[in-house]
């Protein structure tokens, strides 16, 4: 087994790009590993700790781009390395063949791009604040993409930006729509008549995929970032976007999307709510949240009550939340899964892509089931776990989950052998920016984890969401398809997939508690 | 708030900075989009192009 090294000094290439390459590497023949990454410190650590350091990328710097591989041959390492530089040229020749020359900073990108209003920004980092500040400075809006940005650094975007009347949207904002533009990772939507403000990327994905199934559409959808209504920060953004979006005429309705504001801050947040002279529905998803109406302002507890509360005020009709879409099924489906567990088979095991839904989950499951395990939350003794594989922890060095499912993958074999799981649940994300095929890239584990579990006698169950719709280009039809074709239960939300699993897990008391109402 | 309720009204015109796949989705929308060709500053020393970024070194290349 043989380590090679390809270094190609001052060539700066972005993650996305370079995980790209890597993935590309690691498919060829005789190759165990690769890696693909810019000398940065923090990367060939993570290289040291997969053994890919080789001398040549310990000398490295940070922008000079690191490739290795690990192979069973001198003969593969070298086709692989060669592969890798037919890659990084045919990005290149794209670029050139596109007729353009790309500019280097942001003043000569306005010279070239008259009007230009929006600055998307995904740098890494401890670079971002720094593109952001210049990009206000020149009178642009600008949506922060990236994450691990300073507090400090965000409170001063933001004083910088209201004294502007500028929108700086997150940082780590992942998604957002202005006037039907899809920013960062976004699904393919209609315009229509909701506004939102989110503190989170995949809550409004889940929120506005739920408004796109029922007809309805975005007026705008700005994102702040999860530190927005801290005490620190203010709801500086927020307040700015509701005054927005306040006195926009194409927005009939107001949703917020995040956790509850800090204590500090949620009077002013209130105020303008009450303000707003629009019918508005927060979910601001936490613990000690009660749904219920003030007046014009309807308070939620799951994100697809948001949507589901939106779509019935904008009917003019009542709304009522609902365990499941379709109890008699679901009723079914609960009992068929429970009847196939065995013995001791009683935990849930949530494996999650989208931090929001992951969290979402935890909030379902906790009253139902007890207290529940994993990053999320404290309560390591439980049975249960909710874990969010976009947390820092499992992104160091790697993409996103929903970039690259590798680990994933990873977490549901593993979970598939633990004889107490009886429930694996799992999010899939859509959309623009997402991975092309987010559900094919995880049936197969699933698959192999229920065929494991079979073969052990045990029946193991499989319970879904995907966020998405017929118009993203993984296409919602499809993804659902390929995930049912693995064995699983695909539910119309993350709430409801969250509240199947729960039942499935907790036996006949958690199932009367959810069906009992409704089901005839 | 004149400006935001002012962009709603605009097209959205894109400078984008960082991860290329953002651009490229953009493009394929008809969303009017600029790609910055952009490379760490101060050599990728994070410390130096903090100071760096003080001076607001637009070279106007």
């Amino acid at each position: 087994m043989i380590a090679r090294t390809l270094i190609k000094p001052s060539f700066y290439q972005d993650s996305v790009a370079l995980m790209g390459v890597a993935r590309e590497l690691r498919g060829g023949a005789g190759i165990q590993e690769a890696a693909a990454l810019m000398g940065t410190p923090a990367n060939r650590e993570l290289m040291e700790q997969a053994g890919l350091l080789t001398a040549e990328a310990a000398a490295a710097g940070p922008n000079d781009l690191v490739i290795v591989v690990r192979a069973d041959s001198e003969a593969a390492a070298a086709a692989a390395l060669a592969r890798a530089e037919s890659l990084l040229t045919e990005r290149r020749r794209r670029v050139e063949a596109a007729g353009r020359r790309l500019p280097r900073t942001l003043d000569s990108a306005r010279r070239q791009l008259d009007g230009a209003n929006l600055a998307l920004i995904s740098v890494p980092g401890p670079f971002a604040a720094a593109e952001a500040r210049k990009a206000l400075a020149r009178g642009l809006h600008v949506m922060l993409f990236s994450d691990n940005v300073a507090l400090e650094d965000e409170v001063a975007l933001k004083r910088l930006a209201v004294e502007r009347g500028l929108l700086l949207m997150g940082p780590d904002c992942g998604t957002a729509y202005l006037n039907g533009v899809p920013l960062g990772f976004a699904n393919a939507v209609p315009r229509g008549r909701v506004g939102i403000v989110a503190a989170s990327g995949t809550g409004l994905q889940q929120v506005v995929s739920l408004l796109a199934a029922g007809g309805e559409g975005v007026s705008q959808a700005i994102g702040v970032g999860g530190r927005d209504m801290s005490e620190s920060v203010g709801a500086a953004m927020t307040l700015a976007a509701l005054d927005a979006l306040g006195g926009d005429p194409d927005t009939a309705l107001v949703v917020v999307v995040g956790k509850p504001p800090a204590p500090a801050v949620r009077g002013r947040v209130e105020a303008r709510l009450r303000a707003l002279g629009k019918p508005a529905v927060v979910a601001m998803l936490g613990r000690a949240v009660s749904p219920g109406r003030d007046g014009l302002l309807h308070t939620v507890t799951s994100l697809e009550d948001a949507a589901a509360a939106a779509l019935a005020v904008l009917a003019g009709r009542e709304y009522r939340a609902r365990a499941f879409a379709d109890p008699d099924d679901a009723g079914r489906r609960i009992g068929e899964r429970q009847r196939a567990l065995a013995a001791g088979q009683t935990s849930v095991r949530g494996l999650f892509a989208g931090g929001t839904l992951a969290y979402e989950a935890l909030l379902i499951l906790e009253p139902l089931l007890g207290a529940v395990g994993g990053n999320l939350s404290r309560s390591a003794a439980s049975p249960h776990r909710i874990v969010d594989l976009g947390e820092d922890e499992f992104t160091r060095g790697r993409a996103h989950p929903m970039l690259d499912a590798t680990l994933r993958a990873e977490e549901i074999a593993r979970a598939g052998k633990e004889t107490a799981v009886a429930v694996l649940l799992v999010d899939v994300v859509l959309g623009h920016g997402a991975a092309s095929d987010p559900a094919g890239d995880i049936a197969p584990a699933l698959e192999a984890a229920r065929a494991h579990a079979r073969a052990n006698g045990r029946g193991l169950a499989v319970v879904a969401s995907v966020v998405g719709t017929a118009g993203d280009p993984q296409g919602l039809g499809r993804q659902v398809a390929r995930l049912e074709s693995a064995g699983a239960w695909v539910l119309p939300s993350n709430a409801q997939a969250a509240r199947a699993a729960a039942a499935i897990a907790g036996g006949a008391g958690v199932t009367q508690k959810l069906l009992g109402g409704e089901s005839r | 708030m004149d400006e935001i309720r002012d962009l709603f009204g605009r097209e959205i015109r894109v400078i984008n900075v960082g991860l290329e796949s953002f651009a490229l989705v953009l493009e394929s929308l008809g969303v009017p989009v600029i790609h910055v060709q952009w490379v760490p500053p101060a050599g990728g020393d994070p410390a130096r192009a903090r100071l760096l970024a003080l001076l607001d070194d637009e070279d106007g290349a």
